[in-house]
């Protein structure tokens, strides 16, 4: 239905000093020169960054490139139970099990023989990650991968198998319990310019 | 004629009892079964009747049901704008004889739609003066929205197939024009900003006839929800509309919860508002930006973007993705906020009014912008209810028909704000209402955050909901709700909706069909750009080739949500 509690903005006609140029142009010419003034010296509101040499800080839960988390003894905590499979909507995931019920040494029946990830069909949505009921699929903050070809882009176990320890690790989009773990700064930060020796 | 009774009433003195006009008991809206013999008779008659008033058509779409012995239904969705009520119409025809007379003639709304139900069913329009695939390239076979089309299937489409209007071929016979030709802007032109092919015909530089080609990006999102768990479509909903894409995932939930009988949190309500008029400013910003950058205004395009790109950092927080959000869940959202957002965005309530008024300093006064947008791209306001224009564009023509306003969703009616309206119709109406709803959406947000409470934002429901994560891991009940809902997905019960928000195009409707199951039946989006663009090529009529690129921009061309 039609409501009446509008703000009508039309157009007004232009006053004359308005279509005199000049001060409309000295006026212009003052928030531009506000501008690049702020840019070449304060830099606080700089939003673009030199990339790559200078790269954004992202918040702990951007959806990056994934990463399966190991066990203590470097065994992938998946028990591959196929629930980040079927939950993912791009069904880019590919799991096949190997039964270890009978392995003395792991307690868990099944673990994945193969979990290939095509990272070009993915949609970085995290629902494999909400999904995983071992915390085993997490994301990282890696966002920049550049494939040669596509069968390049379907990573297998060596390349999503966590590497070093947690704390190393670039962590983004993991489950979430307990406080917010993410901050937000503005205006955006800018590091100090990492133009050194890189460029040469 | 807020009832039922009164609106059956004003239907049956031109159609009585047994006149092939059925209503149809229960559903969200009144829904009459029609048969396609009174149908355009029927069509007059809710367009012109007073009591009744349908001006606006908002949506026509087909549904297939293949065990029916009416195979296809067609689906059309109307409301009034002096009554506000609407009515749902359904027309069913049989598979070897799939035809519907066009409504064209009522409303030129239907012009797309109908192509594209005819597109997408097989479905054919008698009447219809330019019927022919829309979304699909020329030499696609089949239809790939009925129910017994592969969504696996694959169709190699050649460059040489590329359709061209038939007037396009036709030589000009016109001695005293010395210069006519053939012109293809796009489909990929820089200032199509995505993907869409207009050809026209110049006498001059004056553009004497056009027409629009779309479905460049078109990736069959409505086939993909039906194999689709419901929560799943999410990611899609967020490609409609990539500019805003919370506002697509939110309007999708709110039609779901509504067929489940759920409702968000407070918390998770005030948040989706919060976020959902902050991604109206940002589709604002591109949309206002990319218009000055169109017309040759690059710098408060930049200034602009300052806003976006501090925006984005505060939604990227909260969901971890700055452009495909996925933020909503069915029942809530997926987390909740940071602990400082609503320091941040208090801080993006001081920050983005400067760059406003920054760039309303370089523009809005501007001889040469106004003397490139006034009187450019004009419809009417009777033209655009007509074509079945909503949002900014339509409001620029002096109808202030506004979703929140109307129809209030997420207690959008306890919030003071106005809406903006302008008479010309023009690109530079169209400019300032986005400018002033910008301001406007500041005010919201600001008195949304003084009711952001501490709570849930989630439904304590594991039906609907996955069970908290902590649960999950050591809770065995939890592990088996957790386990059914991925594996089958929430079950929606049987019935069908039509919900419908305010995106920053204007009315983003689902029409959404539940066979009870853990997929969708059928999901239709009424996309606002649609709509808007059918007018695009008749309103470049008389134009310059230049105009072309003012009015595309201004009329927030978005493929996605175009093509779908
Ligand atoms: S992020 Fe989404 S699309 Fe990618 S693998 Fe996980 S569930 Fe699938
Ligand atoms: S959901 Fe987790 S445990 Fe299950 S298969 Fe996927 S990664 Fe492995």
């Amino acid at each position: 239905m039609i409501t009446r509690d509008v703000v009508v903005c039309d157009a007004k006609p232009l006053r004359l000093v308005q279509r005199l140029y000049l001060v409309e142009i000295v006026k212009g010419l003052a928030v531009t020169l506000r501008h690049f003034l702020g840019n070449l010296f304060a830099r606080k509101y700089t939003v673009t960054v030199e990339w790559p040499e200078v790269k954004r800080e992202y918040s702990e839960r951007l959806r990056g490139r994934h990463i399966l988390l190991t066990r203590e003894d470097g065994s992938p905590r998946c028990v591959a139970c196929y629930m980040c499979e079927e939950a993912c909507p791009a069904e880019c995931i590919h799991i096949e099990a190997e039964d270890v019920s009978t392995s003395p040494t792991i307690e868990f029946e099944k673990r994945p023989k193969v979990f290939t990830i095509d990272l070009l069909r993915c949609v970085y949505c995290g629902f494999c990650v909400d999904a995983c009921p071992k915390e085993a699929i997490v994301m990282s903050r890696v966002l920049e991968m550049a494939f040669a070809s596509r069968e390049e882009a379907v990573v297998g176990l060596d390349q999503l198998l966590q590497k070093g320890p947690t704390e190393t690790l670039n962590l983004g989009y993991r489950p979430y319990y307990g406080a917010p773990r993410s901050r937000i700064e503005l205006p955006i930060p800018v590091k100090a310019s990492a133009r050194t020796g890189a460029e040469g | 004629m807020a009832n039922r009774e009164a609106r059956l009433a004003a239907i049956r003195t031109a159609f009585p009892e047994g006149g092939g006009v059925v209503e149809l008991p229960g559903g969200d809206l009144q829904t009459f079964r029609v048969d396609r013999r009174v149908l355009p008779d029927l069509a007059r008659h809710l367009k012109d009747d007073p009591a009744l008033d349908f001006k606006l058509l908002l949506d026509v779409c087909g549904v297939d049901y293949p065990a029916r012995e009416e195979r296809f239904e067609v689906v059309y969705h109307l409301t009034s704008l002096t009554h506000g009520h609407r009515v749902r119409l359904k027309v069913a025809v049989r598979e070897g004889d799939a035809v519907v007379p066009s409504v064209y003639g009522v409303w030129k709304a239907a012009d797309w739609f109908e192509r594209e139900a005819f597109d997408m069913f097989g479905v054919r329009f008698e009447g219809h003066p330019n019927l022919k695939r829309i979304l699909c390239h020329p030499a696609f076979q089949g239809h790939a929205l009925r129910k017994d089309y592969d969504p696996g299937q694959r169709w190699l489409l050649r460059e040489g197939e590329q359709d061209e209007p038939a007037w396009a071929k036709e030589a000009q016979e016109n001695e005293d024009h010395f210069e006519t030709q053939v012109l293809n802007i796009g489909p990929s032109h820089p200032a199509t900003h995505g993907t869409l092919r207009t050809v026209v015909r110049l006498d001059g530089e004056l553009i004497t006839k056009a027409e629009t080609e779309i479905g460049y990006l078109h990736r069959c999102f409505e086939k993909m929800s039906e194999t689709h768990t419901w929560n799943q479509v999410i990611p899609y909903t967020d490609r409609l509309n990539y500019c805003s894409a919370m506002m697509n995932g939110v309007g999708y939930a709110l039609a779901v919860e509504s067929m489940l009988g759920v409702e968000a949190p407070p918390r998770a309500q005030v948040i989706r508002l919060i976020l959902s008029e902050l991604s109206r400013i940002m589709d604002h910003i591109v949309d206002v930006g990319a218009n000055l950058n169109d017309v040759g205004a690059m710098t408060p395009f930049l200034y602009m973007y300052q806003a976006r790109e501090e925006l984005y950092s505060v939604l990227e927080a909260c969901c971890g993705s700055r452009l495909t959000m996925s933020y909503v869940r069915i029942g809530g959202l997926s987390a909740d906020t940071p602990p400082d957002f609503e320091d941040s965005v208090r801080y993006l309530l001081r920050r983005i009014p400067k760059l406003v008024d920054d760039m309303e300093t370089l523009i809005t006064e501007n001889r040469i912008f106004r003397g490139r947008t006034e009187g450019v791209g004009a419809i009417s306001a009777e033209d655009a209810v007509d074509w079945g224009w909503t949002g900014p564009c339509l409001r620029a023509t002096g109808v202030a028909y506004d979703v929140r306003k109307a129809y209030p969703y997420l207690a959008y009616d306890t919030y003071d704000f106005k809406v903006p309206i302008a008479h010309a119709g023009d690109t530079y109406a169209r400019y300032l209402v986005r400018v002033e709803e910008l301001r406007q959406s500041l005010r919201i947000v600001e008195q949304a955050l003084e009711r952001l409470e501490p709570g849930p934002v989630i439904v304590d429901n594991h039906n609907v909901a996955l069970p908290p994560k902590e649960e999950v891991y050591t809770e065995m009940e939890s592990l088996i709700w957790h386990f059914k809902l991925i594996m089958e997905g929430m079950k929606v019960p049987a019935g069908e909706k039509y919900g419908y928000t305010e995106a920053a195009n204007g009315e983003l409707g689902y029409y959404i069909v539940s066979d009870g199951g853990g997929k969708p039946y059928r999901i239709k989006v009424r996309p606002p750009c649609f709509a808007i663009f059918q007018a695009f090529p008749h309103i470049l009529e008389g134009h310059m080739v230049a105009d072309t690129v003012a009015i595309m921009s201004s009329l927030n061309i978005i493929a996605g949500e175009l093509d779908r």
